[in-house]
C-alpha cells in the first residue's frame, strides 16, 4: 500500500508538470504584445520603456529559460503578483481555496447523502415510487443547467422568501450558521447534477451486486435483509460510485467557477473568472494550476479510498 | 443409395429458418424497448427542424428592438421581451442555430484531432501511445471548463474561440474513448491477415479498425454534443462566448438575471431552451449506446 502510494504521488510530479507547461504556453498565446497588458490601458510608452519593462519581467529571453524561470519561482511558492493590486498571487489564492474546497465538499455531500440511499431504495424496490423519482432526477439533474438552477433559486428565494443572497462572504470560523446559510444555494445548484450520476450509478452498482452469490449466500445463512444490504451489498455497491464521485470532481470544479460568479463567493473560482476579465494573466496561471493540482489531489484520495473498501485491492 | 438417401432426407423435418429482420423491424424493436431514446430522437428531431426553419417559425426578428422593453408575455410576444425590447421566443428560436452549430463545430474538432489521435496512439501502440496518453493525461488534469474559459479568456471573447476552445477541452475524451476498442481489434485474425498482405498502416487503420470502433465513438459524440452544447451557454453566461446582439441561449441567460425580479420570464425561457436540447442528446446517446452495445441485445 505505502509503495503504491508512493509511485502514485511520483506519478503526480510528471503530470503536474505537464500541465504547468501546457498554462505556461497557454498564456504565449496572448494576442497581442504582453507589455501593452502590463503597462495598461493608459499606456503609451517609448521604445526604451517597453525594452527595460521586457527586460524587468525576462521577455527578452529564450521561452524555454522563462519557463524555466517562472517554474523554479512556483516551486519556491511564488506564484507572482497581480498585474492589477501588485498582491502576492499565490498567498491571494491560498486565501479563497478554502471557500472553493468548502462550497465542493458540502455539494458531494448533499449529494451522495441524499443519492445514494435512494437509489438503494431504487434497486432495492423495483417498480416502486423509489425507482420513478430516481429516474426522474437522473434525467432532469443530467439536463438542468447548473447555472440556471442557480437563477431560479435565487428567484424563488427573493420572490417567495424575501430573501436576497448576501454579498459579503461569511467564514464558517466568525459565523458557522451564517455561513451556512449562505453556501447552501450554490452547494444545492452544484450538487444536482452530481446527485443524478451518484443515483445512477448506486442504482445499477447495486442491482448488479444483487444479482452475485455472495449475496445469496449471505441471505441463505440466514443473516437479516439489512445486513446483507448494507454489509454484503452496498460496500461493494461503493466503488464504482467513488469511482465517478472522482470522475467528476473535474466537472464540479469546473461548475464551482460559475456558481461563485452567480452568488459571488470569493472563492478560486470566482477569483479566476475575475482574473480573466481584468486581463491579470499570473492570477489566471495561478489559479489554473491550483485548481488542477488540486483535481489530481482529489483523484489520489479517490484511489485510497478503493484500498479501503475493497481489500482485495492492496496494490502490490 | 442416392435415392434412399433423398426419400430420408425427404422425411427430416426442415430446419427452420429464422430470416434475419429487416433493418427497419430491428429498429422498431430497438426503439419498443427505449421509449426514452426514442423521445431523445423526437426532441433532437424538433431542434433540428427548430434550427431549420427558424426564419420561417420565429414571430419576429431576433435583433430587432420592436417592443417596449421587458413586456411581460401576452398575446403578441408569447415569451415577452428582453431589456431592449426584442422578442424573447425569436430569439430563443434563433438560438438554437446557434446551439446547434456550436455543439457540431466544437465536437467536430474534438471528434477529428482526439478521435485521430485515440486511433493512432491504439495501432502503433509502444512509445507513440504512451506519449500521446501521457498528454490526454496532463489535459485531464485541468478541469474541462476551466480549461475552456482560459482558452477563451486569452484568445479573446468571441463565438469562434469558444468553439475552439471547447472542441480542445474535448479532445482528449475522443482520444481515450477511440484508443480502448482498438487496442481489442487490432487483435483480430483479419488485422493480422491485411498486415500479410501487404496493406499499409493508414489503409488498416481506416478500412479494417476504424468502422469496427464506430459505435462507441458515435455514442461519445452524441453525449459531447450536450456537454458542449452546455459548455457554450456557459461561456456566453459568462460573457465569454457568443457575443450580442446574436441570440445565444446562454447570453440571454446572463444578461436576463440582472432583470430578474422585475422581469423573470427574460433568464426563465433560455434555461428550459438548453435544458431540453441537453435532454434531447443525453437520451438520444443514452439510446443509442443500448442500442449499438452488442452485449445488451
Amino acid at each position: 500500500m505505502t509503495r503504491y502510494l508512493i509511485g502514485r504521488l511520483f506519478w503526480c510530479i510528471p503530470v503536474m508538470l505537464g500541465a504547468s507547461v501546457l498554462i505556461f504556453v497557454l498564456l504565449r498565446f496572448l494576442p497581442g504584445d504582453v507589455v501593452d497588458i502590463i503597462i495598461g490601458s493608459e499606456g503609451s510608452a517609448t521604445p526604451e520603456v517597453r525594452a527595460t519593462i521586457r527586460r524587468l519581467f525576462g521577455l527578452d529571453q529564450p521561452i524555454y529559460v522563462q519557463y524555466l524561470v517562472w517554474i523554479g519561482a512556483v516551486l519556491r511558492g511564488d506564484l507572482g503578483s497581480s498585474l492589477r493590486t501588485s498582491q502576492p498571487v499565490g498567498g491571494l489564492l491560498l486565501s479563497r481555496l478554502p471557500i472553493t474546497i468548502e462550497l465542493a465538499f458540502l455539494s458531494v455531500g448533499i449529494s451522495v447523502l441524499l443519492a445514494v440511499p435512494l437509489g438503494v431504495l431504487a434497486a432495492v424496490k423495483r417498480g416502486g415510487p423509489a425507482e420513478l423519482v430516481s429516474r426522474l432526477v437522473g434525467l432532469v439533474g443530467l439536463s438542468l443547467p447548473n447555472f440556471w438552477l442557480a437563477t431560479m433559486l435565487i428567484l424563488i428565494a427573493s420572490l417567495g422568501f424575501g430573501w436576497l443572497p448576501s454579498l459579503i462572504y461569511v467564514s464558517p470560523l466568525s459565523n458557522p450558521i451564517e455561513n451556512l446559510k449562505q453556501m447552501l444555494m450554490p452547494a444545492v445548484s452544484l450538487a444536482l447534477a452530481l446527485m443524478a450520476i451518484v443515483l445512477r450509478m448506486t442504482r445499477s452498482a447495486m442491482l448488479e451486486v444483487l444479482s452475485q452469490e455472495y449475496v445469496k449466500t449471505a441471505r441463505a445463512k440466514g443473516l437479516a435483509e439489512r445486513v446483507v444490504l448494507m454489509r454484503h451489498a452496498l460496500k461493494n455497491a461503493m466503488i464504482p460510485v467513488i469511482t465517478v464521485v472522482g470522475i467528476q470532481m473535474g466537472t464540479l470544479f469546473g461548475s464551482t467557477v460559475v456558481i461563485e460568479q452567480i452568488f459571488g463567493l470569493p472563492g478560486m473560482g470566482w477569483t479566476f473568472v475575475n482574473g480573466i476579465y481584468q486581463r491579470d494573466y499570473p492570477t489566471v496561471q495561478g489559479a489554473v494550476l491550483m485548481l488542477a493540482l488540486t483535481f489530481v489531489f482529489v483523484n489520489l484520495l479517490v484511489d485510497m479510498a478503493y484500498a479501503y473498501l475493497d481489500p482485495r485491492i492492496r496494490y502490490g | 443409395m442416392a435415392d434412399r438417401a433423398a426419400a430420408l432426407a425427404a422425411d427430416l423435418p426442415l430446419p427452420s429458418v429464422r430470416t434475419p429482420p429487416t433493418p427497419a423491424a430491428r429498429w422498431r424493436r430497438i426503439a419498443a424497448k427505449n421509449p426514452l431514446g426514442v423521445l431523445g430522437t423526437v426532441l433532437i428531431a424538433l431542434l433540428v427542424a427548430t434550427a431549420a426553419l427558424a426564419g420561417l417559425l420565429a414571430p419576429f426578428d431576433p435583433v430587432a428592438q420592436i417592443a417596449r422593453r421587458l413586456t411581460a408575455p401576452d398575446g403578441i410576444y408569447l415569451l415577452g421581451t428582453d431589456e431592449f425590447g426584442r422578442d424573447i421566443l425569436s430569439r430563443i428560436i434563433f438560438g438554437t442555430r446557434i446551439s446547434l452549430y456550436v455543439g457540431m463545430v466544437s465536437v467536430g474538432i474534438a471528434l477529428g484531432i482526439g478521435g485521430t489521435l485515440g486511433l493512432i496512439a491504439g495501432y502503433f501502440g509502444g512509445w507513440i501511445d504512451n506519449i500521446l496518453m501521457r498528454l490526454m493525461d496532463v489535459m485531464f488534469s485541468i478541469p474541462s471548463l476551466v480549461l475552456a474559459i482560459a482558452i477563451t479568456g486569452i484568445l479573446g471573447p468571441n463565438l469562434r474561440n469558444a468553439m475552439i476552445a471547447i472542441g480542445i477541452v474535448y479532445t482528449p475524451t475522443f482520444a481515450r474513448v477511440a484508443r480502448g476498442p482498438v487496442l481489442a481489434v487490432i487483435q483480430n485474425e483479419y488485422i493480422a491477415a491485411a498486415r500479410t498482405v501487404g496493406a499499409r498502416d493508414g489503409r488498416i487503420i481506416f478500412r479494417h479498425v476504424l468502422p469496427n470502433v464506430t459505435a462507441p465513438i458515435i455514442v461519445q459524440t452524441t453525449l459531447s454534443l450536450s456537454t458542449a452544447i452546455l459548455a457554450e451557454a456557459v461561456l456566453s453566461f459568462l460573457g465569454l462566448g457568443t457575443q450580442p446582439p446574436e441570440p445565444s441561449w446562454g447570453t440571454m441567460l446572463g444578461t436576463g438575471r440582472k432583470f430578474m425580479e422585475t422581469a423573470p420570464w427574460v433568464a426563465i425561457f433560455p434555461g428550459f431552451a438548453i435544458m431540453l436540447a441537453v435532454l434531447g442528446f443525453n437520451l438520444l446517446g443514452d439510446g443509442l449506446r443500448d442500442a449499438l452495445d452488442p452485449r445488451l441485445k
